[in-house]
């Protein structure tokens, strides 16, 4: 399943995409994000029946990722972000 | 005296614009006697609230009214117009999943599952399970649920930063207007040319801009389809996000205003799937379908 965790308002569409068949709840880019974005919960929220822990993106943080993932994206010199670069099996994806 | 206060109430019903009409509904054709398991789903939104009740997997009554000021309250208040017309206590329920927004408020709940789930395991049960792509426009968010053939979500977006482009953005513009909000859709459509739409579904924005367009001369069912058309932009630019297959099927309570639904059906260039149910109670549905899967695994009480 593709979670896409975010908002889109008038200044743009900012979401976080997590894929649940890849996400194995390691908990890496947990400790890799600075800003505390993600975290690991013991079920899919929105798969009753998958009970294998998986990354989300906390519900306090949802509404505001534009803003808590703002310094992992300077406008120059942009390094890898640290959650995606994290990640073994490309399970984090962002859309912009 | 008596008669002047009833008056009074009828004055004040017509004056609510938004006010749309509170339902309940019990089949006529089964019986909760004859089930192994009763489950009901418990759907606590922001706006609206609604309570389906289910023998072995058969919708069995449900109820749709209004959220009140608080969830549990809310949660009850549903439930028990559901069975309002029956003969089956709350007690004898088997299983209860709360869902909405208010989910983790609803006390007679034995566990919570989000909206997300609930309204494409819903919309595989009211549409059918031809449905790949859910539309929920709630009272306050806007969800594009991609779902398989089993109701279970492939792909999903849930939009509830911003209320602008949702059901109680419609409510309010129906006040605005002075336009019953079931009249909305019709008379969106009763006009010569389509208008541009009105440049922010931002409640607020819009607010102000309907207002200056009523000043500059523009007839209210002009109006109306500006709004209504931003609001199919709005809508078009999240499913965009999620990706549209058929058979594609609407949700929550904007299904029934067509104002928005034909526009988006436009753009999209799909006919939407069509269903015998009030489209408002596919979260509640899908609530105690996973329920009645619980309960078929032993789960239950």
């Amino acid at each position: 399943m593709l979670a896409n965790y975010g908002y889109s308002d008038g200044s743009g569409s900012y979401f976080i995409t997590i894929d649940s068949a890849r996400c194995n709840g390691c908990g890496d880019c947990v400790v890799a994000c600075p800003a505390e974005v993600l975290q690991v919960v013991d079920e899919d929220p929105n798969d009753p029946f998958r009970d294998e822990p998986l990354v989300i993106v906390s519900r306090d943080k949802q509404k505001k990722v534009k803003y808590e993932c703002g310094p992992c994206k300077p406008p120059s010199n942009r390094l890898p972000l640290p959650c995606v670069a994290s990640c073994n099996n490309a399970a984090i994806a962002h859309s912009w | 005296m008596e008669k002047s206060e009833d008056i009074q109430v009828r004055e004040e019903r017509q004056r609510e614009f938004w006010r749309w009409e509170e339902t309940n509904w019990v089949n006529p054709d089964i019986s909760w006697k004859d089930a192994k398991f009763l489950t009901s789903g418990i759907d606590v939104g922001s706006v609206s609230s609604q309570a389906v009740v289910m023998a072995d997997g058969v919708i069995y009554c449900y109820s749709n009214m209004r959220t009140g000021s608080d969830s549990p309250t809310s949660a009850e208040d549903a439930l028990n117009f559901a069975l309002a017309k029956t003969d089956l206590s709350a007690g004898r329920i088997n299983y209860c999943i709360g869902t909405g927004y208010g989910r983790v408020n609803v006390p007679m709940a034995d566990r919570s599952v989000t909206e997300i789930a609930c309204h494409a395991r819903g919309a595989n049960f009211i549409y059918g399970p031809h449905v790949r792509t859910v539309l929920d426009v709630g009272g306050q968010d806007i969800k594009a649920i991609r779902c398989d053939e089993k109701g279970k979500v492939t792909n999903f977006l849930m939009n509830d930063k911003c209320a602008a482009g949702t059901g109680r953005g419609m409510e309010v513009f129906a006040d605005l207007l002075q336009v019953p909000i079931g009249d909305v859709g019709d008379r969106s459509f009763r006009i010569d040319k389509e208008p541009v739409p009105v440049s922010s579904t931002c409640v607020v924005y819009a607010k102000s801009e309907a207002t200056g367009l009523l000043r500059k001369g523009w007839q209210t069912n002009e109006v109306l389809a500006a709004y209504c058309s931003a609001m199919a932009d709005r809508v078009y630019s999240l499913l965009v996000r999620v990706g549209i297959e058929p058979e594609f099927a609407v949700t929550g309570g904007m299904a029934k205003n067509k104002g928005v639904v034909d526009r988006l059906m436009k753009k999209i260039n799909l006919e939407p799937a069509k269903t015998k149910w009030d489209t408002q109670i596919a979260g509640a549905v899908g609530a105690a379908l996973f329920g009645f899967a619980l309960c078929q695994k032993g789960k239950g009480r």
